[in-house]
């Protein structure tokens, strides 16, 4: 018999039962919330007089329409300008205070995207199991957790029983061999994943991301990788222990310490795939030769290097992917073989759950020190701890020198929720990871890049390549 | 949960692939903190030619005639054709509250994204998956003509009102839960003791997770 993935290992070690519908119910160690997608779940709970089932399980904090200007920010949830997202924010605060929940509330230092939150607190733990009505919860996959986003059915059902009702994935593994070369970072490791395998290329899948280019990666880099999972279609990534998952969490809030440190790591440790394990499906990239890589399309697989052209729909496989591609180029008005590089754009973020990690705010600080920004450009810390940090150390007096704006916390212009977004017809390089259409606001047009492509983007104020200004 | 046992409907055509969550339902009109009132924001961005708004009412908005759901013969369809990778991106379950509010019940697609197709079971909205020549084969007929499509849970079957019919499958346990509509969570809560037998025992393998 051949050995067990790692997927295999956290799946067996959470399974509680069998339901009579075939499904399997597996237990859930951590639940994050946020307010978009929570507040039906507890109108669930209440109508059915539904408790939660274990409280401590559960961390909340506001993020995806949470204001980022700091003059707005200043008064809390009762200065949001916008009703609806007022009244949404304000919902959370009162159900996580009704329900007993704890909160991470607006101006928290603490409070900021849930899936940077997770990670910074020692919330996220190798071996659990993650869930958040929230497609990026992939991102914990990084800590070996097998973490994955749910709806908000599920939200209630995993409230009200600390339990997923699921059927197994497919077990995929990606080996990433090599390493990346310099300018080249994890985003576009990520991105050059999701143009090879395709956007549906994981689904029904949990993918384990393995290899040499991985193992040299920080934990701020993996959760990108991860992060990017669920945009190859897989519900969940993964990667396995080594000692920069355990000095990472090593000393975080709610890791554990003393004895109770060695017992954990010493479980941690056996967190890998078995070297006799089989996968349904296996797929090999070379870090070496990845360049870094611009979205052209209004998918995340329509992705190139910098220094290509925009294809042309003739080429493509099929009718259906030719008209995909032919919409795309009318949507983000492109022409196909014009070079990317080069491509004027009027805004640039560098944000999000994917990139807005303390590492990649000095990324973006490197490239940006003393030059000055061509377009506006919106640099928006994944949460307040992590805006603490980049200010002790002096990233922000760069980004602010360069003309860039440093805003507090949120999910931002990922996805437009609140006033950070683009007009239609705006061009956009974006650290974000959805180009899709109108994601940034109705008819704007999203380039996906890592950090470094998008500051020098910004100081071009067109699509440019980092490496030319490291 | 609504159950699904038979339905019949008029299929409407929408010839894209990876046609994500954030299409099906935009953002913002997910501040909403209800689970109603989505309907007339299917599509949004792609249904009308302005930009749509919380509280902006259908009669204000303007209709993009080139849209195909707009057409006249595919007003008030309820099974929908699709293509690959259907409901990919968000994991917003709005997607799925908006598509039953507009009155789809059931979606064919060569495949569908995970997480959709999960929210999809949860609300008694029909995913059906049909190898990639049967749903061209569909978008053929539906280009051809009106098309009235019975869809038959119980027998596993798509018939058209001329009689072809298309067979599909879904999971034995699964289809008897939308048969009759269960509750998920009262199916869940009737292992509330093999829960507790299994928090006790990983409360002592990794008391860790249980420090919060």
């Amino acid at each position: 018999m051949s050995g067990s993935t790692l997927y295999d290992k956290i799946w067996d070690a959470h399974v509680v039962a069998e339901r009579d519908d075939g499904m399997t119910l597996l237990y859930i160690d951590r639940h994050l919330l946020h307010e978009v997608t929570s507040p039906q779940a507890f109108d669930g709970l209440r109508a059915a007089a539904r408790p939660p089932w274990r409280l401590g399980a559960n961390l909340a904090t506001p993020d995806h329409n949470v204001p980022t200007s700091p003059a707005e920010r200043a008064a809390g949830v009762a200065g949001i300008a916008d009703a609806t997202s007022r009244l949404q924010v304000q919902t959370l605060d009162a159900n996580c205070e009704d329900f007993g929940i704890e909160e991470f509330a607006i101006n928290d230092p603490r409070q900021g995207i849930v899936h940077v939150v997770g990670p910074e607190q020692g919330a996220t733990l190798p071996g659990m199991t993650i869930v958040c009505g929230d497609s990026h919860t992939s991102t914990h996959g990084a800590f070996a957790a097998l973490a994955q986003g749910i709806g908000t059915s599920e939200v209630e059902h995993v409230l009200a029983t600390q339990c997923l009702a699921l059927r197994k994935s497919r077990n995929m593994r990606i080996f990433l061999d090599g390493a990346l070369p310099a300018g080249v970072f994890s985003k576009d490791l990520a991105l050059a994943v999701i143009g090879a395998v395709g956007t549906a290329g994981g689904t029904g899948h949990v993918i384990e991301f393995a290899g040499e280019a991985i193992r040299a990666l920080s934990m701020e880099g993996r959760m990108t990788v991860c992060n990017l999972a669920v945009e190859a279609g897989a519900r969940a990534g993964l990667v396995a222990v080594d000692d920069v998952t355990l000095n990472y969490v090593s000393g975080r809030p709610l890791a554990p310490s003393g004895a109770a440190w060695d017992a954990a790591q010493a479980s941690w440790r056996g967190l890998r795939s078995d070297a006799d394990a089989v996968f349904d499906k296996e797929a090999r990239l070379d870090a070496d030769s990845i360049a870094p890589q611009v979205t052209w399309g209004t998918s995340p697989e329509m992705v190139a290097d910098i220094g290509a052209t925009v294809p042309n729909p003739d080429d493509a496989d099929g009718a259906v992917r030719a008209n995909a591609v032919a919409a795309a180029l009318q949507y983000m008005d492109l022409k196909a073989g014009q070079r990317l590089a080069g491509t004027p754009i009027d805004k640039v973020f560098i944000g999000s759950c994917t990139n807005a990690r303390i590492e990649d705010l000095r990324v973006a600080a490197a490239i940006a020190r003393g030059g000055r920004a061509r377009a506006k450009t919106l640099v928006v810390p994944g949460s307040g701890l992590v805006k603490r940090q980049a200010e002790a150390e002096g990233l922000h007096e760069i980004f602010l020198a360069a003309g860039f704006e440093w805003r507090e916390p949120g999910c931002s212009m990922c996805l437009g929720m609140n006033d950070d977004r683009l007009q239609a017809g705006e061009r956009c390089a974006s650290t974000s990871n959805r180009n899709f259409e109108g994601r940034q606001g109705h008819g704007g047009r999203t380039h996906l890049v890592s950090p470094a492509t998008a500051a020098a983007s910004a100081l071009a104020g067109c699509l440019a390549d980092p490496r030319e200004q490291l | 949960m609504e159950a699904f046992v038979t339905h019949r409907g008029l299929a409407a055509p929408l010839d894209r692939a990876n046609v994500d969550t954030d299409q099906i339902i935009p953002k913002q009109f997910l501040k909403a903190i209800g689970r109603t009132g989505f309907g007339d924001n299917l599509f949004d961005a792609w249904r009308y030619l302005d930009e749509g708004a919380i509280g902006k009412t259908p009669n204000e908005r303007e209709l993009n005639p080139n849209f195909v759901l707009n057409a006249p013969r595919y007003q008030g369809a309820s099974v929908l054709l699709a293509r690959d990778n259907f409901g990919c991106g968000s994991s917003r379950e709005h997607a799925v509250w908006a598509l039953m509010e507009h009155g789809f019940r059931c979606v064919v697609a060569p495949s569908f994204a995970d997480i959709f197709l999960t929210n999809s079971f949860n609300n008694g909205l029909l995913p059906i998956t049909l190898p990639g020549d049967m749903v061209d084969d569909l978008f053929a007929r539906v280009a051809a003509g009106e098309l009235w499509l019975t869809v038959d849970l119980r027998a596993q079957s798509i018939q058209a009102d001329s009689g072809e019919t298309w067979a599909f499958s879904i999971d034995g346990q699964l289809r008897q839960r939308l048969l009759r509509g269960l509750d998920d969570i009262g199916l869940t809560l009737a292992h509330a003791d093999a829960i507790r037998a299994f928090e006790r025992r990983r409360r002592a393998e990794a008391p860790w997770v249980f420090a919060t």
